[in-house]
């Protein structure tokens, strides 16, 4: 079931098919990565939509999603394939009888191999969406272990030999760039950018996610956050809390933008006490008359 | 376009961007899937294929601007009368006589882009006064046009036409200026698009691109940074310091192994029959590193001071256990300003306006600022405690207190010096740089932030203290 994408705007049709509104440029790498069978590394900060990508690309192309959730201390075990031990240990005590070399070959065969998510997708007769998040959460040793698989999506498993990938996944990659990944697994992907939306996309996502906002308001609220962005603080708001912000305001009954309402609802958009005083500041805001306790 | 390609690919490796050769391939092979009709494309495609670090990608642009850019409308010699120009409004309101004041309010407010390119080369043709082969870079040629435009004027108009009737400060004005800005910034841009256009006709590409190429946020240099550079910089360290932090904390306590690990100890007994041969123990828990920063913030060190700062904030961020002290002539300890519920700016005020740390003149006293060191804060280095150092150790030829420095640095578990000079100019003058490397575990010039990132990358903490006798 190949992908049967023919320009970009096919790319960007069938995403927006699944909710998810990509601007020219993912469009097009997205496009690329298809083509060119290479995986994507998606960074950018936290909450810009980056995992919402790999999840729409899956509807839009009808795949299974297999996810792996990246951390620090993921190993082999967790990631690729691990034996099933316990069930080893059975089989071996129920027969107490027989041969070593009938067991031998028995124990490491399929009935007895644990599938994580990178053999899963591997594996997989179907073709799937492999999304690989948080990538730059493990350690550096682990990330050596991508690299079979990315190269050519293949792994080699001792007991069993190597096992190529069936069907071509389409490989999604996020970072939150906490740490730089290693240029190894750099090269082999395609590289996406993904930073916050510009002005025009971010009310275009407002009005997808929040259908009762008036056009007018939208544009408001996103020029707005647009501008509270430029502030430099340890938090920046997310398109997610953009969101939240605008149900809040609609719940709350506003239809503009006015000094009031913004202030007291300040801690719908941003989640450091500082962050919103620097705000409040900034934009000349009275939070004190304002501030709900809650 | 494969040898445009070659060449684009050269200029990026020349700005400092790393290109492997597989890249180059990609790139050749995904313009194949590229629609070359909208320029923005192949910009996506390169981008994706050739640069791979958010920090590369203004530098990329630029680049890329030069390489693929628009053809620009007119050429050099179109701007032949230009030189009668000026002497001809040089008059009061100069930019509005003309009348190009108004049409570009009249086009940004509602027309085209293609309206505003005209009207951009119309402006170059009249007052850029390029002469085809002179050696000026574009950046000249840009600000002839940009007085003539009077950009201030520009964006007071912008504003009112904007704005209207409506409030002049509060939240509405704040968006109606930032868009005004935005829009003078598409004039910017634009004529910087026209004229290196223009240049790029004149001279070679190469040329141009060499001329216009701008550094990458990691090659700025820290102490003669503006003030937007900083910024970008600012951004940068916060990857940077949460990796420093893991590094100091990698190394694993020795000698102890952690506790008995029953799951893998099974696992490894099936190799041999479930017979328990080899015990699996867990990795023993890294340790928990202490970071002890002293800053030099004298005036020579302001910039630098700023950075460090900067770093420190972040590091803190990470860290649990970060104790910083800042000294001129006298030392202070400085943590809580900036600890992390404070903002950094605040913090940065407030240690400029109650740290103690000038004892006589406001020149930096090394000496005396180690010896208060260990006489006040001695509790805060333990042998847990990484000590860095940032300064340039000019000591204005006072004592150097080289005692109480190796008394700290005997008993943290390391001492890392970072000095913003370069290594040429150490102990020239009063720099007193090597009276104190010796006890130093490393000493790094870091003037910019690829070698702040090498000394993170180098930064491993000594298997053992060495004890030193002091002097």
């Amino acid at each position: 079931m190949p992908v049967n994408w023919n320009t970009p705007g096919d790319v960007r049709s069938s995403l927006e098919g699944a909710g998810y509104l990509a601007d020219d440029r993912i469009a097009q790498v997205v496009f690329l990565a298809a083509k060119l069978d290479k995986p994507i590394l998606a960074e950018g900060p936290a909450g810009v939509g980056k995992t919402a990508l790999a999840l729409a690309l899956a509807e839009a192309t009808n795949r299974r999603l297999v996810r792996l959730q990246c951390y620090e201390g993921l190993d082999e075990a967790k990631a690729l394939y691990e034996w099933d031990y316990h069930k080893q240990l059975l089989r071996l005590q129920s027969d107490e009888g027989a041969q070593w070399d009938d067991l031998e070959g028995d124990i490491f065969s399929e009935p007895f191999l644990l599938e994580r998510p990178l053999l899963t997708a591997i594996r997989s007769e179907e073709p799937v969406v492999l999304l690989i998040d948080e990538a730059d959460r493990v350690e550096v040793e682990t990330e050596a272990l991508l690299l079979e698989i990315l190269d050519a999506f293949q792994v080699t498993i001792p007991e069993l030999g190597t096992i190529t990938a069936v069907t071509q996944p389409i490989v999604v990659l996020t970072s939150n760039n906490t740490r730089e990944l290693s240029e190894a697994l750099k090269r082999r992907c395609l590289y996406l950018h993904i930073p916050y939306p510009t002005i025009e996309r971010e009310r275009a996502i407002l009005r997808a996610r929040v259908p009762d906002l008036p056009e007018q308001f939208a544009e408001k609220i996103a020029r707005t956050v647009a501008s509270i962005r430029q502030i430099p603080m340890r938090k920046a708001p997310s398109v997610s809390e953009t969101i939240d912000w605008a149900r809040t305001l609609l719940a709350l009954g506003a239809d503009d933008l006015s000094d009031e309402i913004t202030a007291s609802t300040l801690n719908v958009l941003l989640k450091y006490q500082t962050d919103i005083e620097r705000t409040a500041k900034e934009l000349s805001l009275d939070i004190d008359g304002g501030a709900e306790s809650e | 376009m494969i040898s445009t390609l070659a060449e684009f690919v050269d200029e990026l490796r020349a700005v400092g961007i790393p290109v492997s050769m597989v890249e180059a391939i990609d790139a050749a092979e995904a313009i194949e899937y590229t629609d070359l009709g909208e320029r923005e494309n192949l910009r996506a495609t390169l981008g994706a294929t050739l640069v791979k670090n958010p920090r590369h990608y203004p530098a990329f642009d630029r680049a890329f601007d030069v390489y693929f850019g628009l053809e620009p409308i007119g050429d050099v010699t179109s701007s032949s009368h230009g030189t009668l120009q000026p002497a001809d409004g040089s008059g009061a309101g100069a930019g509005g006589s003309d009348g190009l004041l108004d049409s570009l309010v009249e086009v940004l407010m509602g027309g085209s882009g293609d309206q505003l390119r005209r009207l951009v080369a119309n402006a170059v043709d009249r007052y850029a006064g390029m002469q085809p082969g002179r050696p000026v870079g574009g950046r000249y040629y840009a600000y002839r046009v940009l007085r003539r435009i009077d950009t201030e004027e520009l964006m007071a108009r912008l504003i009112a036409a904007l704005i209207g009737d409506g409030p002049v400060d509060g939240l509405d004005a704040r968006i109606e200026h930032e868009r005004a800005e935005e829009l003078v910034q598409q004039v910017r841009d634009q004529l910087e698009q026209e004229i290196t256009g223009r240049l790029i006709a004149d001279r070679s590409r190469k040329q141009v691109a060499s001329n216009r190429r701008l550094p990458l946020v990691e090659d700025v240099d820290l102490m003669h940074a503006t003030r937007t550079e900083i910024e970008d910089v600012e951004r940068a360290i916060r990857p940077l310091a949460r990796k420093l932090a893991t590094r100091l904390g990698q190394r694993r306590r020795h000698g102890a192994k952690g506790r008995l690990d029953v799951r893998r100890t099974i696992r490894r007994s099936l190799g041999h029959g479930g017979v328990l041969l080899e015990p699996q123990f867990k990795r023993p828990r890294k340790s928990k590193p202490e970071i002890v920063i002293l800053c030099d913030v004298s005036g020579s060190m302001a910039t630098f001071a700023r950075f460090t700062m900067q770093l420190t904030y972040a590091i803190s961020a990470e860290l649990a256990k970060v104790r910083v002290f800042a000294f001129i002539d006298g030392l202070d300890e400085v943590t809580d300003y900036f600890s992390t519920n404070i903002d950094f700016g605040q913090g940065l005020i407030t240690m400029s306006r109650d740290a103690d740390i000038v004892r006589r003149d406001g020149h930096s006293d090394y000496g005396r600022s180690f010896t208060e060191m260990w006489d006040r804060y001695s509790d805060a280095v333990t042998s847990r405690s990484t000590v860095i150092i940032t300064g340039d150790a000019r000591n204005n030829y006072r004592d150097a207190g080289l005692e109480a420095f190796e008394r700290i640095v005997n008993r943290s578990k390391a001492t890392f010096w970072l000095n913003p000079e370069p290594r040429r100019f150490w102990d020239t003058g009063d720099s007193v740089m090597s009276t104190y490397s010796e006890s130093c575990d490393s000493v790094d010039q870091v003037r910019t932030l690829r070698q702040l990132e090498a000394f993170v990358e180098r930064a491993t903490l000594p298997v053992m203290r060495r004890r030193r006798l002091v002097s």
